[in-house]
């Protein structure tokens, strides 16, 4: 939950019309249409300064420097688009990859590893939803709380030690990508899950219920939908998917320390808003996140071929999120601007402001 | 909250015992609040002592005190922020570049005082305060949104501008360095000076129309407006002072810790600052909780990190506890606010009859 939700609550009963407009469907169209240009131009700008923008390996790379942020992109589109929010993806991650290599240094079998993996998953997910929908709570006030709570755990299991001996078999997915084809790993989950997330967010009856509680939970709960019951089922997939992403991450760097992941909670529901979900919820797409991650990845990926700061990507990364939030709502904006000038006027007569009356 | 806030209007302005009733009961659950955390805070710190009364030696208070002032310090400017139902998650960005510029002065102009270089933290804060304060409020788009990407945006100038250099300890005055370890009577001047500033902030809050205002903006920002409230221009102050505060939390950072790099205030330092002040009381969805109860909150996590270690128990420990805390914090005030409510119900509904 947002601070600000409950304005563009009130906003959807009683605002004029250019303020709606901003959530009108029209409009987010064509913010993807708009954000599919940008890719397109990312793309053209990274092939016209490197000659090795579109070779296969560099593909490669790309794939898996974002594969496991755009995978935990993923259920927190759901999530964003029911009117919440997670800020402990990249500590459940974090948690997820410490819990392997603890199992790990301690022989245990990989596949009994993957399973203890899945059910921390569920229940991480789980304290997550329960805290959120049982007892009332905001969510985003007690996933920064799992934040440190889950972080810990990885602390505490892990405590000051690297665990790096893991069998190449699965370390490789760092060095070659699936089938010894260009695309990695974790961009190929990314792709498989892409594709089972929209057809459960556009056309499932789910999926729709997803929207309407986003855009009132109210209307939502009396139109017969258990807001609860979805919203904790959210969070869990939200668990499971980002302890997979942790389990990803670890092979692929091939190293278990307790900081795997530290921070990338703050990527992850950036890339979701530059996808154009409204952070009031109600409203996005998975298309639109889809090009969100390739806009993300992409600017950070022309940076580091032309030898630019990389981590300076975080500028142009805000630049295009600011965008996203004020080209949908310029017109408005304009008019403010232009009322408050008057306004202005009108209080201390000046020729700019009865010009405007 | 909000149910408490809803229920309270309908009661007649000239059923005068009801209204001083309620008054007193709402007092008293604010009362609680702050009281609620002070109690965790003297048990901890009780415990704590009993276990290993080294704990509690006045070169251990100092520590804590020092280390935990730039928190509360910034946890006053969230405060104002978040009071009106907004969020500043740039702060952290803010801290780290002005830390940079301002102690990086120290290199480019020799003898340059120590209060200008104050000013000029104060002013590259301010001046981002600003910027995300005017985006907010004139457009009219959500914080968190906007933060989200001025964090990212000033994070990177601060990689650019700082590149792979860094501001040492050997060109920073004995002056400047020596901020956190001047005592006066045994106390930390720094932490009697950053208390200064949060009560005067308190005492806004409290007693000013204006900080009034801010909590009338969290309550209900439409009811606010349409009773005359200035909204655009309380949360563009708000924003603008939290910048400011964080651009001085920068310069005082680099007192402390006098190496400065890209990494200066940590990964998580907004997130942190936020549990602080969410642990201290405020309701993240704005209109109520106070400064102090914030500087509160940041003291009871910092006091958390020194126990453990005190106590032996391995630093590993203190990010679960505090998140932990956080939980139950948040957890505790439901349960306070459901309360206010159901009590508000019952006397209003004996009021009726």
């Amino acid at each position: 939950m947002q601070p600000d939700r409950d304005t563009s609550l009130a906003a959807t009963v009683d605002a004029p019309p250019g303020w709606r407009s901003r959530f009108d469907s029209r409009n987010m169209l064509r913010w993807e249409t708009g954000l599919a240009v940008v890719v397109i131009a990312i793309g053209i700008l990274g092939v016209s300064t490197s000659s090795e923008f579109l070779t296969g390996n560099n593909i490669f790379n790309l794939g898996l420097q974002s594969g496991e942020i755009a995978i935990m992109a993923l259920p927190m589109t759901l999530i964003i688009i029911s009117g919440e929010i997670d800020l402990s993806v990249a500590s459940i991650m974090g948690m997820s990859s410490a819990e392997l290599g603890y199992l790990w240094g301690k022989h245990w079998p990989m596949l009994v590893i993957f399973l203890v993996i899945l059910l921390v998953g569920v229940l991480a997910g789980a304290i997550n939803g329960l805290l959120i929908t049982r007892l009332g709570l905001p969510s985003l006030a007690v996933t920064i709380g799992t934040l440190g709570l889950y972080r810990g755990v990885a602390n505490i299991i892990l405590g000051p030690n690297t665990i790096s001996n893991f069998p190449a078999s699965y370390a490789n997915i760092g060095v070659t990508g699936v089938f010894n084809s260009n695309v990695s790993f974790s961009a190929a989950v990314f792709i498989v899950l892409a594709v089972i997330f929209g057809v459960v967010l556009h056309f499932t009856p789910a999926g729709r219920s997803i929207y309407a509680m986003g855009a009132s939970p109210e209307a939502a709960m009396f139109a017969g939908i258990r807001v609860k019951r979805i919203k904790t089922l959210l969070y869990i997939a939200s668990g499971v998917i980002c302890s997979l992403a942790g389990v990803l991450l670890t092979f692929r760097l091939s190293t278990s320390v307790n900081s795997n992941g530290l921070g990338l909670e703050l990527d992850v529901v950036a890339v979701v808003l530059l996808g154009g979900v409204s952070i009031f919820g109600g409203k996005g797409t998975i298309v639109g996140v889809v090009l969100g991650v390739l806009a993300f990845a992409g600017i950070q990926n022309a940076l580091l071929l032309t030898n630019f700061n990389q981590e300076a990507a975080s500028i142009p990364v805000g630049g295009l999120l600011l965008i996203s939030v004020f080209v949908p709502n310029l017109a408005t904006l304009t008019g403010r601007i232009r009322s408050v000038i008057a306004r202005r006027g009108k209080a201390a007569p000046s020729a700019i402001g009865t010009a405007h009356d | 909250m909000s149910d408490a806030r809803t229920l309270a209007p309908p009661r007649e302005p000239s059923d005068a015992p009801a209204e001083a009733g309620s008054r007193r009961l709402t007092e008293r659950v604010f009362r609680v609040r702050e009281t609620g955390i002070i109690v965790v805070l003297g048990l901890f710190v009780l415990v704590t002592a009993v276990i290993q009364p080294r704990f509690v030696s006045s070169s251990n208070i100092q520590f804590i005190l020092v280390n935990t002032a730039v928190y509360a310090l910034v946890a006053l400017g969230e405060t104002m922020v978040i009071i009106t139902r907004n969020v500043d998650l740039s702060v952290q960005s803010v801290l780290a570049l002005s830390a940079y510029l301002s102690a990086g002065l120290f290199g480019h102009v020799h003898g340059i005082p120590i209060p200008v270089v104050f000013a000029v933290g104060l002013g590259i804060g301010l001046a981002f305060g600003a910027a995300n304060g005017l985006m907010v409020s004139l457009g009219r788009v959500p914080s968190l949104v906007v933060t989200l990407a001025t964090l990212y945006i000033i994070q990177g100038i601060d990689i650019l501008v700082v590149g792979g250099n860094e501001v040492v300890a050997s060109s920073l005055p004995a002056g400047f360095v020596d901020i956190p370890n001047v005592t006066i009577f045994g106390i930390p001047w720094l932490a009697i000076a950053v208390a200064a500033v949060i009560g005067a902030g308190a005492y806004y809050l409290r007693s000013f129309r204006s900080g009034r205002e801010l909590y009338a903006i969290g309550s209900n920002p439409d009811g606010a407006r349409l009773a005359g409230v200035p909204v655009a221009r309380r949360v563009f102050t708000a924003f603008t002072l939290c910048g400011g505060i964080a651009g001085v939390g920068g310069v005082l950072w680099a007192a402390q810790y006098q190496t400065i790099n890209t990494s200066a205030g940590g990964t998580n330092f907004s997130l942190i600052v936020i549990a602080s002040v969410v642990v201290g009381g405020v309701a993240i969805f704005g209109g109520s909780g106070s400064a102090v109860g914030a500087a509160i909150g940041a003291l009871l996590l910092g006091t958390i990190n020194v126990a453990l270690d005190v106590l032996g128990i391995s630093d590993f420990w203190d990010q679960a506890i505090a998140g932990f805390l956080l939980l139950l914090a948040i957890t505790l005030d439901r349960g306070i606010s459901v309360r206010l409510a159901a009590a508000l119900r019952k006397r209003s509904a004996r009021d009726a009859t």
